[in-house]
């Protein structure tokens, strides 16, 4: 069973964004860049797939300028086999995304394809679903268990009310979420022998796809500031603080 | 100009989160139409009709959109997205699972949890957990939109909407639904609750999430908890707060041996009053609490559950 897995580079999750001057955008310049957090989960669960003889062949893509291939050479050194960079430079919307990975997905047909929830720099939550419905296959998304027997993927989900198991025939897309496993770091010998893997370059013209999107970012500000308050030295003083001066409690 | 609100129902309630979502239509200005997509859902269409604002009720009345799997609810939506310029829905798990499928089968984009309307086709959204907010300009045709709750007030009560009847039905052979394990508590709703008491990593373990409950009790609050004490298996996943769990603006917000994470700010920095006990007095969270208690919550909450 051969599994693609899709991974983002994003601004490190450690990282405290600053926003522009002229609030264009936020600013990107010299921040620490990794794989998003939801991706490393997407990559874990798919190695460990084919750890299990489950799966055959792990492929891991990247959209994105040329620096995303540090993050391809990462999903390589945690045991992809190979790896597709669909190179440029625009402000991809996940509905571009979720149209190049179809073109992936009809080129390389794989029965598992697995994304994060959600990249933590957009913070959209869209692109599985999205890929689900232009591939017309089955999605399972914020998964936390994902067991593929007899043809099928039984997916549990976290849900606002706790979790929900749904049964998706395959091939299917499914999404990332926390606790569906705990990723393991690159080591040094596979980061050494991730440099010899295969990492195939196009462009989304090779794929056909126009990048351009109807959403336009007119601003970027920082949220208003929260101003620390006061440490109170006491339970007594905490309740009196909360009933007389916030007038929270009765 | 039209607009649908897709309606968030659980076990035949409408649950609150709607009348947020019916708001910022309100906000965008036209016609408001409600769709409540369920099985049985008779009671949650005419709790919807009460809602101010609304135009009409359209119900899709049918076993295939029973427990509000995505590829049915999103087939629907597409039937009927014609009649309208924006589809809204709250962004839930439900609506989050939904709503893309929507977008991407209109051809258009989403804008994702949005928390201000500036005009019909610009809204405003937190991105990077909520350390900046973008103001974004949609051309598309058709705006599809997930709304975040605490950024808007929740319309009142008082409409007598009509309802009406759809026939479709929607054939959905990829996915099945095999069971719910969904949390029982008679505690308020945690995204709903106008006080909040959190534990975190310091708790411990589950067991001594109890030390929470009998402050929650006398609070009237809801329990949560960071993401940190749901990995470790303290709590279930449904009471992460953050920036990848649900979003919480309370009036009060107890955070109890949690550092304060920029992911879990994410989730509650909109509180109107936060506290912190935490026995780290340098710990993160201090610079947002409005009130910090530097101490062992072995020893402070059983003080103020007492003293309350
Ligand atoms: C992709 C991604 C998404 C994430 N999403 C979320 C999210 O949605 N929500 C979220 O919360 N986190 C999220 N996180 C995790 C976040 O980065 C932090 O790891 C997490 O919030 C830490 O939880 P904590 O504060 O409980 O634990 P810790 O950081 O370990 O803090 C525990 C605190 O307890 C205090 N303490 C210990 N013992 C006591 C005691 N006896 N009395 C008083 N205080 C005590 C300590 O001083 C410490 O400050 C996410 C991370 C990633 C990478
Ligand atoms: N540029 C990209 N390249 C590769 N995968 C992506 C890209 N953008 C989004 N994804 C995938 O889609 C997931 C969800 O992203 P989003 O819908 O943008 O929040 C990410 O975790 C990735 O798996």
């Amino acid at each position: 069973m051969k599994i693609l897995v899709a991974v983002k580079r994003v601004i490190d999750y450690n990282v405290k964004i600053r926003v522009k001057p002229d609030n264009s955008d936020v600013d990107l310049t010299n921040v620490k860049m990794a794989m998003n957090p939801f991706c490393e989960i997407a990559m874990e669960e798919a190695v460990r797939l084919k750890e299990r003889g489950v799966g055959t062949e792990v492929v891991a893509v990247s959209i994105g300028p040329k620096a995303a291939q540090e993050q391809l050479r990462t999903a390589l050194a945690l045991g992809a086999d190979r790896a597709i960079h669909v190179e440029t430079d625009e402000r991809i919307e996940s509905l571009a995304v979720a149209k190049l990975l179809t073109k992936v997905v009809e080129e390389e047909q794989p029965s598992l394809v697995i994304v994060g929830k959600q990249a933590i720099d957009t913070d959209n939550n869209q692109t599985g679903q999205m890929l689900a419905a232009l591939t017309g296959l089955s999605q399972g998304t914020f998964a936390s268990e994902v067991i593929i027997e007899g043809g099928k993927a039984k997916v549990t989900r976290e849900v606002d009310g706790g979790l929900q198991a749904i049964e998706l025939s395959l091939p299917a897309i499914v999404t990332t979420d926390l606790r569906l496993n705990e990723p393991r770091y690159a080591k040094l010998p596979d980061i050494m022998k991730a440099k010899k893997k295969p990492l195939d370059t196009k462009t989304p013209a090779d794929l056909g796809i126009e990048v351009a999107s109807n959403i336009t970012l007119l601003k970027v500000e920082s949220p208003a500031e929260r101003q620390g308050g006061v440490k109170v030295g006491s339970v007594d003083e905490l309740i009196d603080k909360l009933k007389n001066e916030a007038k929270v409690i009765s | 100009m039209s607009i649908l609100v897709l309606a968030e129902h659980h076990d035949g309630v409408l649950t609150g989160a709607t009348a947020h979502a019916v708001a910022a239509a309100k906000q965008i200005g036209a016609d408001i139409d409600i769709l409540v997509a369920g099985e049985n859902v008779a009671a949650v269409a005419e709790s919807a009709a009460r809602l101010d604002s609304v135009n009409k009720v359209r119900v899709a009345d049918n076993t295939a959109y029973a427990h509000q799997l995505a590829e049915p609810l999103s087939m629907l939506i597409c039937e009927l997205a014609g009649d309208y310029s924006h589809v809204l829905a709250v962004a839930s798990t439900t609506g989050k699972n939904i709503m893309p499928r929507v977008a991407a089968l209109k051809d258009v984009s989403q804008i994702s949890e949005i928390i201000a309307v500036e005009s019909a086709d610009t809204f405003k959204r937190p991105i990077y957990a909520g350390n900046a907010i973008a103001t974004v300009q949609s051309a598309d045709a058709l705006k599809v939109i997930t709304v975040r709750p605490t950024g808007f007030d929740a319309v009142g009560e008082g409409g007598s909407a009509a309802i009406t009847e759809i026939d479709f039905v929607a054939d959905n052979t990829q996915s099945s639904f095999i069971k719910e394990e969904l949390a029982q508590s008679d505690r308020p709703e945690l995204s709903a609750a106008k006080v909040v008491v959190s534990g975190g990593r310091g708790m411990g373990n589950g067991e001594n999430f109890k030390l929470l409950n009998g402050i929650a009790d006398k609070l009237g609050a809801a329990i949560g908890a960071s993401r940190a004490a749901v990995d470790a298996g303290f709590v279930p996943n449904d009471m992460q707060v953050g920036q990848t769990g649900k979003i919480v603006a309370p009036d009060l917000y107890i955070a109890v041996g949690i550092s304060g994470a920029i992911q879990h700010l994410a989730g509650m920095k909109d509180s109107k009053v936060i506290v912190a006990i935490n026995k780290d007095e340098e710990a993160p969270i201090f610079q947002i609490a409005d009130y910090g208690l530097v101490a062992d919550l072995f020893e402070a909450l059983p003080d103020l559950e007492q003293k309350l």
